[in-house]
């Protein structure tokens, strides 16, 4: 199969990856997917106090295109509110990524994964107050 | 860009170019391009005497009677004329068959044709070493069983089964045995004067021949007899019609021809080039050998490198020409049924490439491939949720994943 010029840059040089303490109150992680399925991404943000996402990182298993979405993911969340963050779609993924059918779900997982950031951030502000 | 270095024999050979100029006599004008079976003249019969040299060099390299040698369009068709011929022609003796689940899909898809039939197929499983054991056949013969076929080498891991042991058990239960060899014919000795076998299938292609032709050997004593599935001219004795492929053929004789002459030299090269290949990765955390390698052909290895996922892995070698075990690429997303059969878990079957070495494979190739793959696979690691759970001391098992 061939990938897509933007695949392929995203899955040469990938942006942010790297690991934040999960257990820092300003973090939220997002773990999905299943070594089972082939997939597992981990998505973690960095919020300030103002509820902007000041910096993200990944790291994920599984194909390129999986790979290539959730870096993207790490760029596009960064500057944003929360709610913003949580706005992102998997078609604009796949959009921007040309991904064909058969890797859509490699967007899906990556939109699962930032809501699922998004829910682990304001579950932990919540227990703090 | 270069191109790729090749580490797929397995898939297929490049044809041998002793094979390829024997093959391109029989075309032109000038050539043997007669048909075969043209009985009222010299075109006729020039042709006919290079297919019946052919049928004796295929016959040779399997130590049997050239005329149970009968020529289809490759292991695939063999399969089918062999499963599908039996099953339909001592139906009124039973409707069950023998199988495992590692076979080849010309195997698999066969018996599954048939149960829709009104066949019914029992899928033996291998141990975690990857074979298919006699005892397993015996017990699963029933009295209705007409047909037993467990392959001779698996073409994804590479492993041997003991076709000696599992004909005996069929001979004595009065079951015909069938043995796809397509991976092992041309690189391992194969004895059908000693082996209790009724039907094999082969393949040009795998053993630097042309793609497009095979053979299935059909017993004489004890008799085997097969309902043909291509009717026509009644060609090779009514078990299959079809005007025969002078070149192709000659083009199998010959791969034989030499497969038989240097089968032994090839071997012990291809071993130390896949041993080589495999020492590469000894000091790799995490990387395992799939199937046993004490009962193994010498140019397939199939290796796991945990916490990496294949396709990204095959993604990032884009120097050399492999399969990842796992299916992924060919879009169904799921692992292969021949890793999952051996009990082996999914992120392990997800985590696999096969490497297959042959005659036209240098040290070079391999030290190459060795660099590369270890590249890979640390960068890989760099980037591997799991790789990182691992370091940390979790254990994967533990994890509640969601399934998607």
């Amino acid at each position: 199969m061939a990938y897509s010029d933007q695949v392929m840059d995203h899955y040469q040089n990938p942006r942010n990856v790297g690991k934040f303490d999960d257990q820092d109150d300003q973090i939220g992680t997002g773990m999905v997917g299943a070594p089972a399925c082939g997939d597992v991404m981990r998505l973690q943000i960095r919020v300030n106090d103002e509820g902007i996402i000041e910096d993200a990182k990944f790291k994920t298993y599984g194909c390129g295109s999986a790979i290539a979405s959730s870096s993207l993911l790490t760029e596009w969340v960064k500057g944003r509110s929360l709610d913003d963050a949580a706005q992102i779609k998997n078609t604009e993924i796949a959009e921007e990524l040309a991904l064909p059918p058969v890797k859509i779900h490699c967007s899906v997982l990556a939109e699962d994964a930032i809501k699922a950031a998004v829910e682990d951030y304001r579950k932990k502000l919540a227990a703090q107050t | 860009m270069k191109a790729p270095v090749y580490f797929d024999y397995a898939a297929t050979t490049p044809v041998d170019p002793r094979v390829a100029q024997k093959m391109s006599e029989c075309l032109m004008t000038e050539g043997n391009f007669g048909n075969p079976a043209s009985r009222s003249h010299k075109f006729g019969w020039e042709a006919e005497e290079a297919v019946e040299l052919a049928r004796k060099q295929v016959a040779d390299l399997l130590n049997c009677d050239p005329r149970e040698i009968v020529w289809t369009s490759g292991a695939t068709e063999s399969d089918n004329l062999a499963i599908k011929g039996i099953a339909q022609f001592y139906k009124g003796k039973g409707k069950h068959l023998i199988t495992s689940k590692i076979e080849h899909k010309a195997v698999l898809d066969t018996c599954r044709h048939l149960e829709r039939d009104g066949y019914e197929v029992t899928y033996l499983e291998p141990g975690e070493d990857g074979l298919i054991t006699p005892q397993q056949v015996a017990d699963a013969i029933r009295e209705d069983t007409t047909l037993v076929s467990v392959m001779h080498v698996n073409n994804e891991i590479g492993v041997i089964n003991d076709i000696a042991g599992i004909g005996e058990v069929c001979r004595a239960a009065k079951v015909f045995y069938h043995v796809d060899a397509a991976q092992s014919a041309g690189k391992i000795p194969v004895d059908l004067e000693s082996l209790k076998v009724d039907l094999m299938s082969l393949s040009a292609h795998k053993m630097y021949g042309p793609k497009g032709v095979g053979v299935l050997y059909v017993r004489r004593k004890p008799r085997v007899r097969l309902e043909a599935q291509m009717h026509g001219g009644g060609h090779e004795r009514g078990m299959r019609s079809g005007t025969l492929a002078t070149h192709q053929l000659v083009g199998m004789g010959e791969c034989c021809r030499i497969a038989q002459l240097e089968m032994a030299s090839e071997a012990d090269r291809t071993l130390a080039l896949r041993e080589r290949l495999r020492r590469g990765f000894d000091d790799m955390e995490e990387v395992y050998v799939n199937g046993d390698l004490n009962a193994h052909v010498p140019g397939i290895i199939n290796m796991s490198f945990n916490y990496v996922e294949g396709e990204s892995l095959i993604m990032s070698l884009p120097e050399i020409a492999l399969s990842s075990g796992s299916a992924c690429t060919s879009a169904s997303l799921e692992p292969s049924y021949v890793l999952r059969a051996l009990g082996m878990n999914d992120e392990l079957a997800h985590s696999s490439l096969r490497f297959s070495v042959g005659r036209f494979t240098t040290e070079e190739d391999v030290d190459g491939a060795i660099k590369q793959v270890r590249h890979a696979v640390e960068k890989l690691r760099e980037l591997s949720p799991l790789w990182d759970m691992y370091k940390d001391g979790v254990d994967l098992d533990s994890i509640e994943w969601a399934a998607h």
